[in-house]
Formats: C-alpha cells, sequence, structure tokens
C-alpha cells in the first residue's frame, strides 16, 4: 500500500488554434497511441484503470463520459470521467494507485476549443444562476476585477502583468507544440486593445485543440517498464468560496491550500529551496503572478519585481512557463493544467529540446478551473 | 498487498421530492448537516469532499460542481466531483473511498445531490443531448425509448412477461411506504395498477418507470483508526468495481449486462466472495425501470440469466425473503433524484447493517450488502459492498 507513484508514458497531439481535420475522438486516440507507446503498454492487457477530465458543457453533450472509452482502449474497464481539471485528474491516478489495488493508470484530457462557436456565453453560464446571472456578467469582466483588486492590494503594476506576457509568448517560441509565440515590446502588450481595464487583449490565453494523455504506474511496474519514471512527489487541491461576494479576490487561497497539501506530501519544509522550475497557470498574465505568490515562491507583490527581474526568466533562478504557459500553447479548457503537467514531465525527461533546462531535479505544474471558480490544483514531480 | 480499510461512519438525506422548494446547494447542505449530526462530527472534522450530481443541463450551471461546492461544505478543502451519469450515486462512495484508501485522507465527506425539477417542463429534455451528435441525434431519439428497446430485448431473450416484471414495481412501492423520505411509497399497489398505467414507450408503462425527483444524500467515511473512535458500530466497504462499456450502444447484447457482471467480479475479488449467493444478505441494485431490477440481479451474478423474475415471484426478493432486494423501497418507491438515488442505497445499506432502518429493517441481522447502479447509453455498472 502507499507505494510512490510514477508517470511512466506521456502522448500529445497539438496544440493548435483549430483542427477542423480530426474530431476530438481522433485527437484523443492519436495521443494515447503515442502515450502507450512511450510507456511500452497495451491498453486492453495491461491498464487496469481510465480517467477522463471533461465538463458536458465544453463538450456540447451532456453525460460526456460515455463518449470516453472506445478511443482510450478502455471498453469494459473500470473508467471514469473527473468533472475537473487536468491535475485534478493527475491527482486521481496517483490516488488510485495509491490504494494498492492498480498498477497501471491512464489519464486523458482534451480541448477541442475551436468548437464551441459561443464559448464566452459558455463560461458565463458557470455564474451562480440567482445572484450573478442576471447581472450578465461577462467571464473577462470578473477576471479584470480580480487583476485589480491583485494589482491595488499588492502594489504590483500593469507592466509587472504585461512582462510575464512577453517573456511567456517568447518562450514558445522555442516549443514546436506551442502555437501563440512571439517575439512581442513591453509597449506593444501594453497597447494592445482593452478587454475589462486593466486586463487587455493580450493579457489572456486564446484557446487551442488538442490532447494528452499519461500513463501512471505504481512503483515496482514503473521501475519494469522505464529507467526514466517521473515520480509524483505530492498532490493537493482545494476548493474555495464558489460564491464571488465572499472570496479572498487578491490572494489565490486555493492555490495556497494546494501547495501545502502536495508539500506536506513531498515533506518539503522550504519548498523554494527545493523546486527547481515551475508550470503555472497563466489563463490571464496577472494569474501566474499570483500563483507564483500562493505557491510560496515570492510574498506578495514580489513576484511581479521578480519577472521584471527576469528571476523566471528562462535563464533565471527559477524558471517559470518555459513551455510558453497558457499564453503561449493555447488555453485547453479542462486539459489546461495536464498542458503544464506536460512540461514538467518534458524537462524531467530532458526532452525538451532547445528550452532543456539544465541541473533540475524538481518541478511543480498549477492549474486554476478559470472563472468564476476559486479552485485550482498543484502538483509536485521529480526525476530522481 | 493490504489495503487501508474504510468505513462508513454515518449518513443523511433529504426528503425525495418532485419539486424542492431548496435549491440544489440548500438541498446539499441539509443532507450533509444530517450526515454529520449522524456521527457526530462537524466540518472540522473533514478532510476531503467528493461530489456526485449528474449532467450540468440538469441546472442549466456549467460546471455544476463548482457551483455546488459550497452547499457540499467544501469551502477550503480537497473536493472533487467524479462522474459516470446514472451510476454516478454509487460511483462518488468509491470516489470517497480512493481518496481514504489512498493514504491521503482520513476522513472523506461523499455527497450527492440532483434537482431535476428545474428543468422546465420536463427533465427528459436534458437527456436529448446525451445521444451522438452525428449518428443519433438527428432521429431525436429518448432516453424511455431506448430503455424501451433494452427492456423489449430483455422479455423477448427470455420469454417474460410484463406481468412478472411489474411485480418488481409492486414489491418496491409497497417497500417505500416505511421509508420516511420516499416520494412513491404505496402500501395497497397492484399488479394491475402498474399494467393499467399509460404507456410511455411501449413495454415502458407510467408506473414500470421511477420519477422524476429532488434531493441529495451525503455518507461518511473515515479510515479505520478514525472510523473506530466515531463509532462502535463502522460498515465497512469491502470491495468496489466499476466498468464502462462502448459508446456505441447499438451494437451491444442487450439483454445482458455484461459491464455490470464485469463490476461485480472486481468488487467480489477485492471483498474475497466467492459464492456471491450465499455471502450477500441484502442487494440494492438499481431499479430506476422495474425489468433494471431484474437485469441487474443477473448482471450481478445472483440470479442466472432470465431467472430473476422468478425469485420475484417466488418472495426470494421480499423484505423478508432470502435475498432482500430493493428493501429500501428503490428509485421505483423512494425516488430517483439521479446520483442521489445511487448514495440513498448505500445510505439503506448502511442503516440496514447497523439495524437502524426501522419498520424497513430485514429480519435476520445481515452482515453484508450490496449496492449497485447503472448508467450512461446502458454502459455503466457500479458497485459498492458492505460489511459489519
Amino acid at each position: 500500500m502507499n507505494e510512490r507513484v510514477a508517470i511512466v508514458g506521456i502522448g500529445w497531439v497539438g496544440f493548435r488554434p483549430v483542427t477542423p481535420d480530426l474530431s476530438y475522438k481522433e485527437l484523443t486516440y492519436a495521443a494515447a497511441v503515442r502515450a502507450y507507446a512511450d510507456a511500452g503498454v497495451d491498453p486492453r492487457r495491461d491498464i487496469q484503470s481510465f480517467v477522463t477530465v471533461a465538463e458536458d458543457f465544453h463538450e456540447g453533450t451532456s453525460i460526456f463520459d460515455e463518449y470516453t472509452p472506445d478511443q482510450l482502449g478502455a471498453v469494459l474497464k473500470p473508467m471514469h470521467t473527473i468533472a475537473g481539471d487536468g491535475l485534478h485528474g493527475l491527482a486521481t491516478a496517483y490516488m488510485l494507485i495509491r490504494t494498492g489495488q492498480f498498477d497501471l493508470v491512464a489519464l486523458e484530457g482534451h480541448s477541442k476549443a475551436s468548437n464551441l462557436l459561443t464559448l464566452p456565453e459558455v463560461t458565463a453560464y458557470a455564474q451562480d444562476p440567482v445572484l450573478n446571472r442576471p447581472l450578465r456578467l461577462n467571464t473577462h469582466f470578473v477576471a479584470g476585477l480580480e487583476m485589480n483588486r491583485y494589482l491595488h492590494e499588492t502594489g504590483t503594476t500593469g507592466e509587472q502583468s504585461a512582462a510575464v506576457v512577453v517573456k511567456n509568448k517568447h518562450n514558445a517560441l522555442h516549443n514546436p507544440s506551442a502555437p501563440y509565440g512571439a517575439d512581442l515590446t513591453l509597449e506593444e502588450v501594453l497597447e494592445s486593445q482593452p478587454l475589462s481595464w486593466p486586463l487587455s487583449h493580450q493579457h489572456e490565453a486564446q484557446h487551442a485543440d488538442g490532447a494528452i494523455v499519461m500513463v501512471l504506474a505504481s512503483e515496482s511496474t514503473a521501475r519494469q517498464l522505464t529507467d526514466r519514471p517521473i515520480w509524483i512527489l505530492g498532490a493537493g487541491w482545494c476548493n474555495d468560496s464558489a460564491a464571488l461576494e465572499n472570496r479572498e479576490w487578491a490572494q489565490a487561497v486555493y492555490a495556497r491550500q494546494s501547495a501545502r497539501m502536495a508539500y506536506r506530501q513531498a515533506g518539503f519544509s522550504n519548498p523554494h529551496q527545493m523546486i527547481d522550475f515551475a508550470e503555472v497557470d497563466d489563463t490571464y498574465a496577472y494569474k501566474e503572478l499570483q500563483a507564483l505568490e500562493a505557491l510560496g515562491f515570492f510574498r506578495p507583490g514580489e513576484a511581479g519585481n521578480a519577472t521584471e527581474e527576469g528571476v523566471t526568466a528562462f535563464d533565471g533562478e527559477l524558471p517559470v512557463n518555459i513551455s510558453g504557459g497558457s499564453l503561449g500553447m493555447g488555453h485547453l479548457l479542462d486539459a489546461t493544467g495536464l498542458s503544464r503537467a506536460l512540461e514538467v514531465v518534458l524537462q524531467l525527461r530532458g526532452e525538451a529540446g532547445p528550452r532543456q533546462l539544465e541541473d533540475i531535479e524538481i518541478g511543480l505544474a498549477q492549474s486554476w478551473r478559470g472563472v468564476p471558480t476559486a479552485s485550482g490544483a498543484v502538483v509536485v514531480m521529480s526525476n530522481a | 498487498m493490504t489495503m487501508r480499510k474504510v468505513a462508513v461512519v454515518g449518513a443523511g438525506m433529504t426528503r425525495f421530492v418532485r419539486r424542492a422548494q431548496e435549491t440544489a446547494k440548500e438541498l446539499s447542505w441539509h443532507a450533509v448537516h444530517r450526515a454529520l449530526v449522524s456521527c457526530e462530527m462537524t466540518m472540522d472534522d473533514i478532510e476531503s469532499v467528493c461530489m456526485g450530481t449528474a449532467p450540468d443541463a440538469f441546472d442549466g450551471v456549467h460546471m455544476k460542481g463548482e457551483y455546488l461546492s459550497d452547499g457540499a461544505g467544501a469551502w477550503r478543502k480537497p473536493y472533487m466531483r467524479s462522474y459516470v451519469g446514472g451510476g454516478t450515486g454509487v460511483f462518488v462512495p468509491i470516489q470517497g473511498w480512493y481518496h481514504v484508501a489512498s493514504g491521503l485522507f482520513d476522513t472523506c465527506l461523499v455527497v450527492a445531490e440532483e434537482k431535476m425539477s428545474s428543468y422546465h417542463p420536463h427533465a427528459q429534455a436534458a437527456f436529448l443531448t446525451i445521444f451522438d451528435h452525428t449518428t443519433e441525434r438527428p432521429l431525436k431519439p429518448n432516453l424511455l425509448w431506448i430503455f424501451a428497446l433494452e427492456m423489449n430485448r430483455y422479455m423477448h431473450t427470455y420469454g417474460i412477461s410484463k406481468k412478472d416484471i411489474a411485480a418488481v414495481a409492486v414489491k418496491n412501492k409497497r417497500n417505500a411506504a416505511n421509508h420516511p423520505s420516499a416520494l412513491l411509497g404505496d402500501p395497497d399497489i397492484t399488479v394491475e395498477d402498474v399494467l393499467n398505467s399509460e404507456v410511455l414507450a411501449w413495454p415502458v408503462n407510467r408506473l414500470d418507470v421511477s420519477p422524476v425527483t429532488d434531493g441529495a444524500v451525503a455518507i461518511v467515511l473515515a479510515a479505520e483508526h478514525v472510523a473506530k473512535r466515531i463509532t462502535d458500530k463502522p460498515v465497512w466497504i469491502e470491495g468496489v468495481g466499476w466498468n464502462l462499456d462502448t459508446a456505441y450502444w447499438t451494437n451491444r447484447d442487450l439483454a445482458y449486462p455484461s459491464y455490470v457482471e464485469y463490476a461485480a467480479r472486481m468488487a467480489y475479488d477485492m471483498a474475497g466472495i466467492k459464492e456471491p449467493r450465499k455471502e450477500i444478505h441484502i442487494v440494492e441494485p438499481y431499479d430506476p425501470f422495474d425489468y433494471k431490477e431484474l437485469h441487474h440481479l443477473e448482471g450481478l451474478l445472483l440470479a442466472d440469466r432470465g431467472q430473476a423474475p422468478q425469485l420475484v415471484a417466488d418472495g426470494v426478493t421480499l423484505r423478508t425473503g432470502n435475498m432482500p432486494s430493493c428493501p429500501s423501497g428503490g428509485l421505483l418507491g423512494v425516488g430517483n433524484p439521479i446520483a442521489a438515488a445511487g448514495l440513498m442505497k448505500i445510505a439503506e445499506l448502511f442503516w440496514q447493517l447497523r439495524g437502524e432502518a426501522g419498520a424497513r429493517q430485514v429480519p435476520g441481522q445481515p452482515k453484508r450488502g450490496l449496492a449497485q447502479a447503472w448508467g450512461d447509453l446502458m454502459q455503466v455498472g457500479t458497485v459498492v459492498i458492505m460489511g459489519r
């Protein structure tokens, strides 16, 4: 019981702004085939349980879990869906293996955001139907309010937030899977079209299509399958208040609590000294700064300065979103956290190509479920 | 390898009603409050929360699990919503089980809620969007039609009559007359009443099927060392199983639910059960339709194929029979708020195995029970075995 758990296979397809040539099932199938080949397993013979992360309204299908097994090789197998982010799914697979009842579990997340003609209206349907929806709040409007509160309480500036955009879009130029790479100047970001003050258009991650599959294994199985397992040291997740009216707006309490839970499992007392790099949520640029403070890497108000000084750049002390983050790779709906985890695995395996970081042992992935939630997860991984 | 033992230590539920005045969040909270009171715990003792609730379309709320989180008591706590369609009600305690069995948590609050009455004029319309958008939706099928197909296939394959099947509805609605939370208890209902109710989609008549219902149920799970401090009557989760078949239901043998058998075998293996017909004392199979109880008793290997109607006819499945089935009154009697109905079956086993089921108590001090749910496109089986 409670063996260590490792990621032993990864596969992904994408990420592209539109994929008119592929259905979500084809995207998932292709990612699954790659992940199973990477792990050296046959899903029908070897994998004992399957997990998908998905939300009905993103799929345009009620009871979407009906459509999850076929393209994964999971027919007539124990399979279930988590209505959560990819990192919630990763935590679920981690728990399943830790029960001692499963040695191999596959996890899938996908995005076919380009199919959604009315995505802003869909995300607005996540608001409280009684108290908030009559106000006709736009999702970006709520994010603008939160950003304003964060800047106000921490003294962070719009320029510091814009520096996140410049960094992540630049990083994405070195990631062949990232469609939104760009060499922008701070001025170009600051002068981009307003979205909901103080948010501007360039601060928002555009959506992308793609699928990610991971295979997780218990320690003994992992050692048989691969000589480079990526160990999960800890996983944490948390919901702050679902109500917009009574939550902490400036601080990401859900990220702080998730991190504490993950660090406790990992046995970290000084997480910022242990963790070599991080992939954090940047659905909106300010969220990266807010997350870095909640995760304990910086004190409130200091993440912006650190970003300006290059601490979170590729050659900085704490590289953050070297993949390009969601700003560079595209926001993948429920698979977004899984794309953060994917980069952590690639970096820890030494397979990140031109953006490979040197001398790294421990990486962190963090996710947020988007407006209007205060919900997210953290996973800490190691290659040793 | 030894498994970490997980116990159910508390349970609570709201009344099941056609149209609740409470919001979905309030229903969840009422169930949670009753579950916590039942084991003298507070939210401070709860380390994690699992939520089960069926499609977002019922409430018309995107990411409905996030919306329901605070009502379920998940404020600043680890919280996740799992989902396997109609099977969710018996899956969410499995989700709670792996939260505790993983060693990450010592306690977990498991909540299932459904508010179907918000859907106007009828929740059945929410199911129009569950079908494949390319091959099936243009035919405009609904759930009653496809289950009528399955019922017809089951009757045809084994030569079963509508009268044999109606006996299940009668048994369950009579059982529910003793359930204080039931919507449809009726001590006087007869087979003729069922056969004479109007046809919805032949061979399904109105009293063959459970109705749209609002309600919520919650249970509290604890690891062994904590459970023993909370209660001297813990009910252990001895085995769990779940299984999902292909989405292409049109290619499936509708006469026999293989996915239920696979889920049951997984749970029997975990519980070390070799002869389920001898070792399971109470069974709560999923009964949204009366034929489904029979179908599921066969899938659970508790009856031979096509022989479950004989068990009902012989009185074996009565509360006083050798293998009481749906002593709660089931979905046909207590009501069918989708996910909450499944968790109601787990709560029923908890009360029955502790001898706390009052007028519904199965005689003979039963030691072990099984609850099962089913869902999606006639596709998923979820099974939990509990014992004291």
